[in-house]
C-alpha cells in the first residue's frame, strides 16, 4: 500500500505542474518562408476584423500555436512536406485527363492564373448563386469541361490540386466577402459555429474562442483559423483540408457530423475564413 | 514503378572551391513496411526504397541502405565538400527494381 500512496502523491504533484502550464500564449515569431523566388514574409497575426472586434483584439494563425520544430518546417519550401503534394498537383494540372483529352493547363495555362482565388473563397458564384469553395470550382471544371465523374471532395486527386491552387495565393491576405449575396451563408456559418454539437455538447467557440491558448489534453488550442489550409498534418502524413478538419472537430464532440463539402460545412468555412480576414494565405501549411 | 515516386533535391547553384555544402534530397514514396495488414487481414507486401546514393563528379558521397522502419517520403540531409564544378547525381533504388535519378549541376564561384 505504501507504493500506492507514493503513486497518488506523485500524480497529485504532476497534476499541479500541468495545471500551472495549462496556458501557453501563441509563440512570438515571424514566418519568413524561403521559396524558389526568394524569401517572403507572411502575415500570421493581425488586428481582428470588424465583425469580430467584440470577441478578439488580435487574430493569430494556427502556426503560432505549434511548437518550434513544426513551425520551422514551414519556413523552407524544401522542408515543407506539403510540396510533395503540390508537385503531384502540378503533374495532374498538366495531364490530359479529360474525356476529350482536356487538361487544366489547356484552358488556364499555368497554375499561377489561379492566384488570388484561395484568398477570396468561399464566395458566392455570381451566375448560380451557389456558395463555392475551391473544391467546387475544381469539380465544376472536372465535370463540365472535362466530362468526368466528380472527384471525391477529400480524395487525393482533389487535395493535390487544391494544394497547388492554394499555393498560388500564398502571401495574399485572406479577404472573403460576408455581405451581399454571401450574407445568408455567413449567418448560417455563424449559427453553426456557436451551436453545441454532440454528446459533449461543444461548439467551435468553446475551444477556439473561449479557450484558445490552453491545452485540451496535449493539444494546444488555436483560434481555429483556416488561412493555413490545406496543410500537411504530421500525424496523418498527408494533406488535410479545412472541410476535413471540420469533420474531425465535430466528430470529436461525439456527434454525427455534416458531410465534407456539404452546404453546412461550406457555410462554416465561409464564416471561419471571415474570422481570419487579414491573415495571409499560407498556401500549404504544416501542423502536427 | 511505384506510383507517385518523385524526387526533389536542393543543392546550392554555386560554391567556393573546397567549400562544404548542405545537400537535401527527398523522394515521395509510400514506404510500405511489409508489417501492416490491409482491410482483408492479409499482410500488405513490402514496397520501399532500399538504397539511396549520391555521387559528385563520379565520386561517391553517400551510400545509404534504407530499412523498412524509415517513414514515408524519405528525406536525407548531408554535407559534402566541393572541390570542382560538376554534376551531383542522386539515385534511389526501389524494391520493385525501379531506379529513380536526378542530377543537379554546381558551379565554382
Amino acid at each position: 500500500m505504501q507504493l500506492r500512496k507514493h503513486t497518488l502523491a506523485a500524480t497529485a504533484v504532476l497534476g499541479l505542474a500541468l495545471a500551472g502550464t495549462a496556458f501557453a500564449d501563441p509563440a512570438e515569431d515571424t514566418l519568413e518562408v524561403t521559396t524558389d523566388d526568394g524569401v517572403i514574409t507572411l502575415v500570421t497575426t493581425a488586428p481582428a476584423p470588424d465583425h469580430l472586434k467584440d470577441v478578439f483584439d488580435t487574430i493569430w494563425s494556427g502556426w503560432h500555436f505549434r511548437d518550434d520544430t513544426t513551425r520551422d518546417m514551414q519556413r523552407d519550401d524544401f522542408d515543407n512536406p506539403s510540396m510533395v503534394f503540390v508537385d503531384r498537383g502540378l503533374d495532374s494540372w498538366n495531364e490530359a485527363q479529360g474525356k476529350g483529352g482536356e487538361s487544366c493547363a489547356g484552358c488556364h495555362q499555368g497554375p499561377e492564373t489561379m492566384a488570388g482565388l484561395r484568398a477570396v473563397t468561399p464566395r458566392v458564384d455570381a451566375k448560380t448563386g451557389k456558395l463555392m469553395i475551391v473544391e467546387d470550382y475544381i469539380n465544376s471544371c472536372v465535370t463540365e469541361r472535362m466530362g468526368l465523374e466528380p472527384w471525391g471532395v477529400t480524395g487525393n486527386k482533389m487535395k493535390d490540386m487544391l494544394s497547388l491552387i492554394s499555393l498560388q495565393s500564398r502571401g495574399m491576405v485572406q479577404n472573403v466577402a460576408i455581405d451581399g449575396p454571401a450574407a445568408p451563408f455567413w449567418e448560417q456559418g455563424k449559427e453553426i459555429y456557436y451551436t453545441r454539437y454532440g454528446q459533449l455538447e461543444m461548439s467551435c467557440a468553446n475551444c477556439h474562442e473561449d479557450n484558445y491558448g490552453k491545452y485540451i489534453r496535449s493539444d494546444h488550442l488555436s483560434q481555429g483559423q483556416v488561412n493555413g489550409f490545406p496543410l500537411y498534418r504530421l500525424k496523418d502524413a498527408g494533406m488535410v483540408t479545412a472541410q476535413q478538419r471540420f469533420v474531425g472537430c465535430v466528430r470529436d464532440t461525439r456527434a454525427e457530423t455534416f458531410k465534407a463539402g456539404g452546404p453546412e460545412f461550406k457555410a462554416l468555412e465561409l464564416y471561419v475564413a471571415s474570422r481570419g480576414n487579414g491573415l495571409s494565405i499560407e498556401g500549404v501549411g504544416v501542423r502536427h | 514503378m511505384a506510383k507517385d515516386a518523385k524526387p526533389r533535391v536542393k543543392v546550392p547553384a554555386s560554391a567556393k572551391a573546397g567549400e562544404v555544402i548542405t545537400i537535401k534530397a527527398l523522394i515521395s514514396h509510400q514506404m510500405e513496411s511489409g508489417q501492416r495488414k490491409g482491410a482483408d487481414g492479409n499482410l500488405i507486401p513490402r514496397s520501399i526504397i532500399n538504397r539511396f546514393t549520391c555521387d559528385l563528379n563520379g565520386q561517391n558521397v553517400i551510400d545509404v541502405t534504407i530499412e523498412p522502419a524509415v517513414s514515408t517520403n524519405p528525406y536525407f540531409e548531408f554535407d559534402a565538400r566541393v572541390d570542382a564544378a560538376g554534376d551531383i547525381k542522386f539515385t534511389w533504388y526501389d524494391d520493385d527494381g525501379s531506379v529513380y535519378e536526378d542530377v543537379k549541376s554546381i558551379k565554382i564561384a
